[in-house]
Parts: C-alpha cells; sequence; structure tokens
C-alpha cells in the first residue's frame, strides 16, 4: 500500500510537469488555433538558459525568475516575428511553420550549448518525508507545488485581469474584440509569451530528474500532447487535470505492469492519444464542436 | 499530345537519361549520397500523394519507413530471402498498415492527424527496441553489403517506377478524387465522392511508397536498428516535401537532394549548422513562399506570360 | 456646426466585390440617423467601414479626425461603439465579464458604471453571473448595447437591433435608446430593416440601393415620400 502512494506522489509530479506543458499548449491553441509542435524545444532552450545563468552564479530562484521573463519575452517575439505573418494561412502550412521552428530551435540548442548531458541542480533537497511506512521525495512534492502554483497564478491573471479578459474574449471572438478595442494582436503575443513561460517552468522543474540534454523534452511533449488530447484541447482545467492523472496512470502502469516500465511510457502516451482521438476527440473536459456545412 | 504532357515526357526521358549516366563520372562515394537521394525521392512521392493531393498531414511517415524496413531486415537476416525480392513485400506490409491507420485516421482533421501521427514517430523506437525478438531489439540486425553503383541505379529504377505509378495514378479519377477532396471536403462528398475511400487509399499508397522507401534504406544501410529511423527523419521529409513543393511529384526531387545534402554541406559551417539550417529554411519557406520550390517555378511560369 | 461622423464618397469591397459605391452622409452631434435599404443594399457595410471591419476607401471622420487608416480597435478608441448583427456577446464570458469588455478603452477606475449602465437594463442585473450565452435573444441584444454603453462612446451605431425580437422587446430596446439620447446626448447611426421604427427613432435617414444613397434627408420627409411608403412601409 505504501508503494501505491508512492508512486501516486511521484506520479503527481511528473503529471505536473506534462501540466505546465499541456497548459501551455492549451493557451497557444485557444488563443492562435495552432498546436505549437516546438513548445517543448523553446522550453528546453529556456531551461539551457537558466542552465547558464546558475552556472554565473545566480542562485536558483532568482534564475527561475529571470529565465521565466526571458521565456515570456521570447514568446511575444516569436509569436508577432513568425506567428503574426502565418494567421489564417492554411492548418499545414502553420503545421509545418512550428516544425520548422522544433528544427530550428532544437538545432540553435545544440550549437550554442552542444549535446553533452549536464546535470541540473535541484531547488529542493532529495531527502525523503516518512509518513507511515511510505516514503516521499522532497523534490516530487515541490515539483508539483510549483507546478500547481504556476498554474494558479495563470488562472487567477485569467479570470480577474482585465488583460486576463482580453485575452479570453480574443481567444474566442477576435472580430468581437476588436470592436470594444481590444488589440488581437497583442492578446495572442501575450498568449505565447505566458506558454513559454510555462514551458520554462516545466523544462527547469524535469530538468534535476532526467538531466539537461538537447533532447529532454521530446518524451515530455508527446505526454503533454496526450494529456492536452486527454483534457480536451481547448480547456485549461482539463490540460492541467489531464496531465496529473496521465502521470499517476503512466507510473500506476509501470509500477504494476512490467511491459510498461521505461520506455514503453512512450507507448503507454501514444496509446492514450489513439484511444482519446477515436473514441472521444473532444476530450474529457472539452465541448463537442460542430461543423458548419 | 497536349503540350504539357509532351514536355512532361521530354523533361523525364532527359532526367531519366542523366540518371543513367551520371555514375560514370562520380566517385563510388557520390554515388551512394545520390543514392539515398533516390530512397528520399521515393519516399516524398508517397508523403505528397498524401499530404499535397489528398491534403492529410502526416508527420510520421519515417514509422512507415520502419515498418518497410524491419519487414526486410526480418524477412533478410531470419528467414535468408534474397533483398530485391522483400522491397515489395515491404511495400505491402507498410501499405497495409497504411490501410489499417488510414481508416481509423479518418476521424482525424488537420491538427488532430499530425498530432496523432507525431507521437506514432516518436513511440515507434519504442515500440521497435520492445519486440525484440523479431526486431534485434538495440542490436539491430546485420544485412548483406552492395556496391554503391548497384545501389545506385537500384533506387533510382525504383524512384522511376515510382514516379511513372504515381503520375499514372494521379491522372486517373483518383487522383481527381484526391485532389477534390483537398481542395474542399464538402464540395467533394457532394459530388459523390466518398471521402473515406479516398482519404484511406490515400494513406496506403502513401505508406507503400514509404515501405519500399524504408526496404531501400535497410538494404543500402545493411544495417537497421530502432535509431535508423528517429522522429527527425519524419520531420525532414516534411521538410523536403515543403521546400520541394506540395502537389508537384518532380518538386520532390529537389526536396529529395535538400535532405540528402544539406547535412554535409552545413557541416562545414558547424556540426550543428545544418538543423539550424534546415529549420530556418523550413520556416522561411512556409512565411515567404509555401509553395516551395513548384511554387516558385509556377510563379516564374505565370509571370512570363503576357 | 461640424458634424460628428461625416462620410464622403466611402467605397468598400469584400474580396473582388464591391459593396459599396460612393457613399456620403454625415451624423450630427446628439442626432439619431437610420440607414434604410433592401437587403444588400450596403446598410451593414457602411457600418463596417467605419468602424474598420472591411477595406475601405474614401474619406470617414469623427469630429475632424480622420478614421480612414485605423485598425478596429483603434477606431473603438476615438468613441465609437459598433454593435453589429447578430449581437456579438460574448457568449462564454459572464454578463459581468461582458460589461467589462465593454468598458475596455476606458482608463482609470470604473466607479459605478456598472450601476449606471445596469440602470437600463434590469433584467440583466439579475443574470450578471450568467454565460451570456444562456441569456434569451432580446437579453443578449441588451448586453450588446449596455456593453457598447459602458464605453460612453461619442457614437452608438447598430445593425438591426430588432432583429428576430419580440414587439415588446424591441419597444422596450427603442425606449432605451430614445431616453439615452435625449438624456445624454448619445449619438446614434441605425441600420434597421423595420422602417417605421426607423422614422420613428431618427430625425435623418439615408435610404441605401446597391451600394449608393439614393434619397436622404429629414426622417419626416421621406416617411411622407411616395416611393418609401411604398417599397418599406408597405403602403
Amino acid at each position: 500500500m505504501a508503494q501505491f502512494w508512492q508512486q501516486v506522489v511521484s506520479g503527481l509530479a511528473s503529471g505536473g510537469i506534462y501540466a505546465s506543458l499541456a497548459l501551455a499548449l492549451v493557451i497557444v491553441y485557444r488563443s492562435s488555433g495552432v498546436i505549437n509542435f516546438a513548445q517543448g524545444e523553446m522550453a528546453t532552450f529556456a531551461t539551457f538558459l537558466a542552465w547558464t545563468f546558475l552556472h554565473h552564479g545566480i542562485s536558483f530562484w532568482p534564475a527561475f525568475a529571470l529565465t521565466l521573463a526571458v521565456a515570456f519575452a521570447g514568446g511575444v517575439a516569436l509569436e508577432r516575428v513568425v506567428i503574426r505573418p502565418v494567421e489564417g494561412r492554411p492548418v499545414l502550412t502553420v503545421v509545418i511553420l512550428t516544425i520548422g521552428l522544433l528544427i530550428l530551435i532544437n538545432g540553435a540548442t545544440q550549437w550554442i550549448w552542444g549535446g553533452a548531458v549536464r546535470k541540473f541542480p535541484s531547488p529542493f533537497s532529495t531527502r525523503p518525508i516518512h509518513v507511515g511506512s511510505a516514503a516521499f521525495s522532497i523534490q516530487d512534492i515541490g515539483i508539483v507545488g510549483v507546478c500547481l502554483v504556476a498554474v494558479a497564478l495563470l488562472t487567477l491573471f485569467f479570470r480577474f485581469t482585465k488583460l486576463g479578459l482580453g485575452l479570453r474574449a480574443a481567444a474566442v471572438n477576435p472580430e468581437e474584440s476588436r470592436l470594444v478595442g481590444v488589440r488581437v494582436g497583442w492578446m495572442l503575443a501575450l498568449g505565447w509569451g505566458l506558454s513559454a513561460a510555462l514551458g520554462a517552468v516545466s523544462g527547469m522543474m524535469v530538468a534535476p530528474v532526467v538531466f539537461l540534454d538537447p533532447n529532454m523534452m521530446q518524451g515530455i511533449l508527446l505526454y503533454a500532447f496526450a494529456a492536452a488530447v486527454l483534457g480536451g484541447l481547448e480547456s485549461p482545467v482539463g490540460a492541467v487535470v489531464g496531465g496529473l492523472a496521465l502521470g499517476v496512470l503512466l507510473n500506476l502502469l509501470g509500477t504494476y505492469f512490467s511491459t510498461f516500465g521505461g520506455e514503453m511510457r512512450l507507448v503507454g502516451g501514444l496509446a492514450v492519444i489513439l484511444a482519446v482521438l477515436l473514441i472521444r476527440p473532444t476530450g474529457l473536459f472539452g465541448r463537442t464542436a460542430v461543423r458548419r456545412v | 499530345m497536349s503540350r504539357r504532357l509532351a514536355l512532361n515526357t521530354a523533361g523525364f526521358v532527359v532526367a531519366a537519361l542523366v540518371v543513367a549516366v551520371l555514375p560514370r563520372f562520380i566517385s563510388s562515394y557520390h554515388a551512394l549520397e545520390w543514392a539515398n537521394v533516390g530512397i528520399y525521392f521515393v519516399a516524398l512521392l508517397g508523403l505528397n500523394v498524401l499530404t499535397g493531393y489528398s491534403g492529410q498531414v502526416s508527420l510520421g511517415h519515417g514509422a512507415f519507413m520502419a515498418i518497410g524496413g524491419y519487414t526486410s531486415a526480418i524477412l533478410i537476416a531470419h528467414h535468408g530471402v534474397h533483398d530485391v525480392w522483400t522491397i515489395p513485400l515491404a511495400g505491402l506490409v507498410a501499405g497495409g498498415a497504411g490501410l489499417g491507420f488510414g481508416l481509423p485516421a479518418l476521424r482525424l482533421t488537420g491538427l488532430y492527424l499530425a498530432l496523432a501521427t507525431f507521437a506514432v514517430a516518436v513511440a515507434f523506437p519504442a515500440l521497435a527496441r520492445k519486440f525484440e525478438r523479431f526486431t534485434g531489439g538495440n542490436a539491430g540486425l546485420v544485412l548483406t553489403l552492395h556496391t554503391n553503383d548497384w545501389l545506385y541505379y537500384l533506387s533510382w529504377s525504383i524512384a522511376g517506377a515510382g514516379l511513372l505509378l504515381g503520375w499514372l495514378v494521379l491522372a486517373t479519377p483518383i487522383g481527381r478524387s484526391f485532389r477534390a477532396l483537398r481542395d474542399s471536403e464538402v464540395a467533394a462528398i457532394s459530388s459523390g465522392i466518398s471521402p473515406a475511400l479516398y482519404k484511406t487509399l490515400a494513406f496506403g499508397i502513401s505508406s507503400f511508397y514509404a515501405g519500399i522507401a524504408g526496404s531501400l534504406v535497410a538494404i543500402s544501410t545493411a544495417y537497421v536498428n530502432p535509431q535508423t529511423f528517429p522522429i527527425t527523419l519524419s520531420l525532414f521529409l516534411v521538410v523536403g516535401l515543403a521546400v520541394g513543393g506540395l502537389g508537384s511529384l518532380p518538386g520532390s526531387v529537389v526536396g529529395a537532394i535538400l535532405i540528402q545534402f544539406l547535412p554535409t554541406y552545413a557541416a562545414h559551417v558547424s556540426k550543428q549548422a545544418p538543423q539550424v539550417i534546415e529549420g530556418a529554411i523550413l520556416v522561411g519557406v512556409m512565411l515567404l513562399l509555401p509553395g516551395g520550390a513548384a511554387g516558385l517555378f509556377r510563379l516564374v511560369q505565370s509571370s512570363r506570360q503576357p | 456646426m461640424a458634424p460628428l461622423l461625416e462620410l464622403e464618397d466611402v467605397e468598400a469591397r469584400y474580396g473582388a466585390i464591391k459593396a459599396l459605391h460612393g457613399v456620403s452622409l454625415a451624423v450630427g452631434e446628439g442626432e439619431v440617423v437610420a440607414l434604410l435599404g433592401a437587403n444588400g443594399a450596403g446598410k451593414t457595410t457602411t457600418l463596417r467601414a467605419v468602424s474598420g471591419t472591411v477595406r475601405r476607401s474614401g474619406r470617414i471622420s469623427l469630429v475632424g479626425h480622420s478614421l480612414e487608416r485605423r485598425s478596429p480597435e483603434a477606431v473603438a478608441r476615438a468613441g465609437i461603439a459598433h454593435v453589429p448583427e447578430g449581437r456579438g456577446t460574448f457568449a462564454e464570458l459572464s454578463v459581468r465579464e461582458n460589461l467589462r469588455l465593454g468598458a475596455w478603452t476606458r482608463r482609470g477606475r470604473l466607479h459605478g458604471e456598472e450601476e449606471r449602465v445596469l440602470a437600463y437594463f434590469p433584467a440583466l442585473a439579475e443574470r450578471i453571473r450568467q454565460p451570456a450565452g444562456t441569456l434569451s435573444g432580446g437579453e443578449q441584444q441588451m448586453l450588446a448595447l449596455a456593453r457598447a454603453l459602458m464605453a460612453r462612446p461619442r457614437l452608438l451605431m447598430l445593425d438591426e437591433p430588432s432583429l428576430g425580437l419580440a414587439p415588446l422587446v424591441v419597444a422596450s430596446i427603442f425606449a432605451i435608446l430614445r431616453h439615452l439620447n435625449e438624456e445624454e446626448g448619445l449619438a446614434v447611426l441605425l441600420v434597421e430593416q423595420n422602417a417605421t421604427l426607423a422614422f420613428e427613432a431618427a430625425a435623418t435617414a439615408y435610404v441605401l440601393e446597391v451600394g449608393h444613397v439614393a434619397l436622404a434627408g429629414p426622417a419626416d420627409d421621406l416617411r411622407a415620400d411616395e416611393s418609401v411608403r411604398r417599397s418599406y412601409l408597405g403602403y
């Protein structure tokens, strides 16, 4: 029984990481209508930046905050420069564009920092906490905490601030939003900035666990897709719930059914994506889209 | 004979002649490089049918190449089949897998399909590692070697046959149905074209080509392991497709050349430069020239008209 | 006195199709102007030309300031509130959030703004937390109007406010419009298919036909005009 709860907690930690990246994907999808295949690479790049800040002697949380700021700015710039020109172009063009960004950013990361695997420090100690006969890692709890705080802050932003309202309006109804004076273009850029920052959170939380290398987030991106699809691509709540659920599910599966251990987790993620898309494409929290003929 | 058909035929004959004589003038090493161009060309032909002509995005074509490649490898290594005979078999197995995937994939549109195929490509190497008994796991399977010239002629004769076959299929009502579906699914349905049939068929055809290309990869490298067909292969295929031009079969040659040679030449700048340049090219092409090389060609053609 | 809004030889197109072939009109301060015409005459397009949501050329100015090159967001900031055909409320957002969005261009705190506007629409006050999509057609029209008022616009542009609504609801909406115009001096450019309502509400009227102005003048004169009576008033 103790092992069950240990796996649940560590599953929540992985889940928190998937949820952060999934939420980033959903924010971009809701506002720009684009699935940003480069979201994982952007997160990796940001994490490498964090590594550089740490390497220069800045302590963890200031480096964390600085990285978030830089990632945010990068996301805004990316939307304005690369995504805005292709607004309204066919789906395929934009998909290929974000694939191009994936390739480009991954290449840039390798170019600047090289392909060697690095250690990334964790702000949380790896000592375990004992509750009854179970041992929980402080790091796991810390990861869940950070991810939940990030999500909570974003929720507050969306629900209670003027900008958050503007972003939500621009996402559901850009034409109407313009008529009330919302600068829709900048709202979209804001969405990309927030997503980039969220991705950076995800990257900085996972790097201590899987070690930092340029391909670090490729698998995570797969799980983030699975989480977003599971929750419903249009639903921020769904992305978070989907991510946490997926993390726990994959962990438990891996523990109790050895076929699903290790690398087969990827296949598990794939199975979730395919199953959801085939059975209930709108996900758990999504709305069924009406196809107007 | 219409002017267009005459031009195309003339172009094909000239190209065929060039291809036939090229190995005389280049080194054996370069012959291998050009053999690879032929292999990528075959894969791109298939991807073009799927994405360029029937409008379905696939980011996982490498997985179908892998199916073809592993089919050949398993037949050769475990069952001693002569390599060339495995090529059509690999195509059929991959084509079957494509039909099998294409049917449920009907429910997925645009972004969702891209997402699903991306996931397949990312997860595939894990599957290859898992089924060690067949695939040789991480160690892979070792096959027989051939001369580079032989590989060159093998891949280009198949490429040529593939091109002709592709042209043929697209010239029939099947091709028209593909295009109709791509341009407007709703209109196509009201004209009586069954999207289910044609979209699944497109998947089958394109993975048939991919399987053959994968088989050629296996034969030419004489070795197959899970790393032979990574996610980056699928992505580079998309790059080649976009740069060569969606909906242009000859344009795929340009794409294939890009995929093969860009890494080599950009590596002179730095080891990682090729990827940055590929990514930048892809982004640039999508921003400025969504039609790719073929689009540029059409642009030039139309500007010449009075 | 210089007009509040002035259009001179305005043309507009949807892609290759030209919808307005040189429309000229003016709305004075505190004036209610009606735009009439058959379907496809260009009434909606005229409003869109002002708010910048369609490609247009020609002179458009608000109190002398040119609007021709401005984006829709900038036109809204200049003080023009456009309530489009079909209400255009944000269905997923609550009534309160819709209202807050209406005040987007206002700087500073909004003391009592919500109360001020809701005073005109008590039905909305009851539903303040509900998603706008769950409101009835009439309530959504009121919400669209309320949202426009939150911006304290200089000019209100309404496109077919009576469309699809029950007569009683329509009557109350027009009563509110009249009150706003008389008490607060709000200028209104009104597109209405219901000519009777339009003539009652407006001081000046323009009749559009196939993208240009066919008739213009004081509402009372136009109402008495023989051809107008036959084509638009039905008698």
